[in-house]
């Protein structure tokens, strides 16, 4: 039976030993948001994961959901689940307090994120969904629609839908074809097809809110006549009781490679009631506002995938006895000596290990920085608000590809017996993989990069990272101690600087060449950050590993940020080479030939 | 009617205790402490009665180092109305514990205490009957069930080959089995809020109780590795090494 504790000890060296997360309390409006409190909050939350949540993992994935005349079934146990998640409090971390939410940091939230996946990925889909609603809803909607919904969403007794996708329209929303009219009373009717809507249906919650991508009669062509609508399952009368059902149903849900536990629906509308949400037409700025913190989230999906295979696979490679050490037995006593003996076998669990320890610190950096929207000091914030929105595509795409990354070691690990379904790992794979196509694939996501964050404002958006990190690398070149660390990051972070210039001149030429590179140059781009981090980490370790480690917490922290440096960080080299080729011999092979 | 429970923090039970090396005591440094699941029961039992209307006030008790009054904050985040911390660095025993909630039941006036059967540290299962014997009062220990009616409580009991029933009148001592409930997640509204509340710190001078242990310890040590067992080749053999280790 897959095991899971939750990293507690790790994430509080990544909050308050590699960042100061004592500083969060100084924000205005976060006073509450002490070392003490958080202490709290992440143990309850991991002890909630542990003990409510990884039990519905495997039985939720055989299970899967159930569609029956228009009706979802989530699978055993999860009802129950949710309910219990509603009455403790998580679905409101981070909502506003004017609206029954507790308005606690990002990044605390995140990390409570990364537990809820690591334990039922499919499951954290419910909540998550509401909670990208709500984030789009309480910085577009109308005070009316504000009152009405966000209570109710925030104590999860509803849940919310982001309905974008339609069969001819994925990445290309400017496509979507689903029609909005107003009505007399100012409310409008919606009619179209929504497709692959997670948590569309399903029987967790009284009423579902959907927040659904719709053009007006009036609407220019393309992604410029995309408006915004709530469409209730229930209409909600103005005491807040439900009436009557609205045309809005679920015509069936996908069979799919994982996360069956999460509803996948086709969603009609057939003259539903809806209402409008922000401008006619700005439907987009809408979608943008929430991206950030969804991207993350999606990002944190593929973290808590990385960290559960991790965990899994350590305990299994201690455990199975194979073959003999290539050095001479290690367990003479034994039959044969574990796996973890095995140099191949370490490999796979330090790669998984510095990429799940690389990532969290990663996405603590990213979310540390979407919570200094609370900064008194306007430059402060909007240079935090510059960082974050360079740093969400790196962060969406890296995070997703390495989390899967990770699962598949994490199967390889286990060998035949990973493959078969009853130690959970292969689970792992194909739950981990959506979430390198949703939200953004990562092919789009690297787009974004090259196309929009690295040519915005003459550069300015890169500088929030490049400037850091070269300032990092000067500062400590000459720390004898860290070179180790510090050298191969200044390796990596010219290799970056020299990509950025290249893809972004040839990308002016031809924007073939940005495209073709888009991939390469966000990985090279993320290894760079990571590298950035496990630099920072092993300086905040080696002291602390030199006395007191008495769990030798520092000095393996040193060790995983010594094994990244020397093999995995080269990946880099080979990255470097693949985008200077330029796109040639990608764009000339010619189309026929495929 | 207020209800009194008495609350202990120990090593969190799933962590593996390590002995010191200098084999005085368990090595608490660095581990995670928890409150006693035991008493984890005891204070979800009082919420249960005072959701059901039997119980208007939940006032959690409890005695230890500095770092203890932590689990007054856990009390608080499932529920408790009130705290009452007795700071002292000195390991306490049974006898003391009951001395100091006899003077604080003084006070306090509760019509029902409720505590853990015994802390899962030292196992010591004194506690809650000390303190019965020390307020003349009547106990129902090892509690499965409780009911609370009026001035009067039912207690199933689980004992050895079924199940006994008590009828006590109160005030009265109960102490809590491991089926008596399963504890609730405390609520994340509640953590923030317990967070904020204060708790009333005493000594235990402020009683004029001495807390003095009575007992001394002599050798703390982990228990004996198991050694590992043999195969034998047929039933005879298992007969006759059977009969030679004297147990047949
Ligand atoms: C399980 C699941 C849950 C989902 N949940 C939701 C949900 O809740 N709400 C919702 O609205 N949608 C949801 N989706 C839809 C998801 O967001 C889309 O599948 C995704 O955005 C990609 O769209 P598509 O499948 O149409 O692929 P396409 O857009 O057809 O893309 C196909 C391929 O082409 C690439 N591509 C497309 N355009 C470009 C371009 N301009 N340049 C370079 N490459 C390009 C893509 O990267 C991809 O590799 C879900 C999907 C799944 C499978």
């Amino acid at each position: 039976m897959a095991s899971y504790k939750a990293p507690l000890r790790d994430m509080r060296f990544v909050l308050f030993e590699l960042m100061d997360g004592e500083d969060i309390a100084t924000l205005p409006g976060y006073e509450e948001a002490t070392r003490d409190l958080i202490d709290s909050i992440l143990e309850e939350a991991a002890r909630f994961c542990e003990e409510v949540l990884l039990p519905l993992n495997r039985s939720g994935d055989e299970e899967g959901c159930v569609f029956e005349n228009g009706v979802v079934r989530t699978p055993k146990g999860f009802p129950e689940a949710y309910k219990a998640f509603c009455e403790a409090g998580w679905p409101g971390i981070t909502a506003s307090p004017e609206f029954g939410g507790q308005g606690l940091p990002k990044v605390v939230n995140g990390l409570i994120e990364e537990m809820i996946c690591s334990s039922n990925l499919s499951f954290g889909l419910y909540p998550g969904l509401s909670h990208g609603a709500y984030v789009a809803l309480e910085s577009h909607g109308s005070k009316e629609l504000k009152d009405k919904y966000l209570p109710k969403l925030v104590d999860g007794i509803w849940s919310g839908t982001m309905c974008l996708t339609e069969p001819q329209c994925g990445t290309d929303l400017g496509l979507c074809r689903t029609k909005a009219v107003p009505a007399e009373d100012g409310s409008y009717r919606i009619t179209g097809t929504k497709i692959f809507i997670s948590a569309g249906e399903h029987d967790l919650t009284d009423n579902i809110i959907h927040l659904v991508l719709a053009r007006l009669p009036d609407a220019p062509k393309g992604i410029k006549g995309i408006s915004l609508f709530l469409v209730p399952k229930f209409l909600v009368h103005d005491d807040n009781d439900l009436g009557a059902r609205n045309s809005v149903s679920c015509g069936s849900i996908e069979h799919k490679m994982g996360i069956k536990a999460s509803a996948t629906c086709v969603m009609n509308f057939d003259e539903a009631v809806g209402w409008l949400v922000g401008e006619p037409h700005k439907g987009m700025r809408a979608m943008f506002t929430m991206m950030n913190t969804e991207r993350l989230a999606v990002g944190l999906q593929g973290l808590g995938i990385a960290e559960v295979s991790y965990q899994g696979a350590v305990a299994y490679a201690r455990e199975r006895l194979q073959g003999r050490s290539l050095t001479g037995a290690k367990y003479p006593e034994k039959p044969a000596d574990p796996i973890i003996v095995h140099p191949d076998i370490r490999r796979m669990l330090l790669t998984q290990r510095a990429y799940a320890e690389g990532c969290r610190a990663l996405g603590a950096w990213v979310a540390r920085h979407l919570d200094l929207h609370h900064h008194p000091d306007a430059t402060m914030r909007q240079q935090a608000e510059e960082f974050v929105s360079l740093m969400t595509p790196v962060v969406k795409a890296l995070l997703t590809d390495l989390g899967s990354e990770a699962a598949n070691l994490g199967v390889q690990v286990f060998g035949g017996h990973g493959y078969i379904r009853e130690h959970g790992m292969e689970q792992y794979v194909r739950d981990a993989r959506i979430a390198q196509i949703y939200e953004g694939t990562n092919g789009v996501q690297a787009l974004d990069l090259v196309g929009r964050k690295m040519p915005a404002d003459m550069g300015r958006l890169l500088r929030r990272f490049f400037h850091p990190v070269s300032n990092y690398i000067e500062e400590k070149a000459s720390q004898a101690a860290l070179t180790e660390f510090v050298d191969p990051l200044g390796k990596a972070f010219t290799r970056l600087q020299q990509a950025t210039i290249k893809v972004a001149q040839a990308g002016l030429r031809n924007p073939d060449e940005a495209g073709a590179a888009a991939t390469e140059y966000l990985r090279l781009f993320g290894l760079t950050a990571l590298a950035y981090l496990w630099a920072r980490m092993a300086e905040v370790s080696l002291p602390k590993a030199e006395r007191d480690d008495v769990q030798g917490f520092y000095a393996a922290k040193v060790a995983t940020a010594r094994f990244f440096m020397q093999r995995l960080l080269p990946q880099t080299g080979a990255l470097f080479s693949s985008i200077m080729a330029g796109s040639k011999s990608t764009m000339a092979f010619d189309e026929a030939a495929f | 009617m207020k209800v009194l429970v008495p609350i202990k923090q120990v090593i969190d039970a799933n962590v593996r205790p390590r002995v010191k090396a200098d084999g005085t005591g368990v090595d608490l440094a660095n581990v995670k402490l928890s409150i006693n699941p035991f008493c984890e029961i005891a204070v979800e039992e009082a919420i249960r009665l005072k959701e059901k209307g039997k119980a208007s006030e939940i006032v959690v008790v409890s005695i230890g180092p500095a770092k203890a009054q932590e689990i007054i904050r856990s009390a608080y985040a499932l529920g408790a109305d009130r705290g009452l911390f007795v700071e002292t660095e000195e390991r306490v025993e049974p006898l003391a514990v009951a001395k100091v909630l006899q003077a604080i039941i003084a006070a306090e006036q509760p019509g029902l205490v409720i505590l853990g059967k015994q802390a899962i540290d030292d196992d010591s299962n004194q506690t809650g009957q000390m303190l019965a014997g020390l307020l003349g009062w009547p106990q129902a220990t090892f509690a499965s069930k409780l009911e609370v009616d009026g001035d009067r409580a039912t207690v199933t009991r689980e004992v050895d080959g079924g199940l006994e029933t008590l009828a006590l009148t109160l005030p009265a001592i109960v102490t809590t089995d491991l089926r008596l409930n399963n504890p609730r997640y405390p609520t994340l509204p509640n953590i923030m809020k317990a967070k904020k509340k204060a708790i009333d710190v005493k000594k235990p001078e402020d009683f004029g109780i001495d807390i003095t242990p009575r007992l001394k310890v002599l050798k703390v040590s982990e228990p004996p590795a198991r050694k590992p067992g043999i195969k034998v080749a047929s039933a005879e053999e298992l007969v006759k090494d059977l009969k030679a280790a004297g147990v047949l």
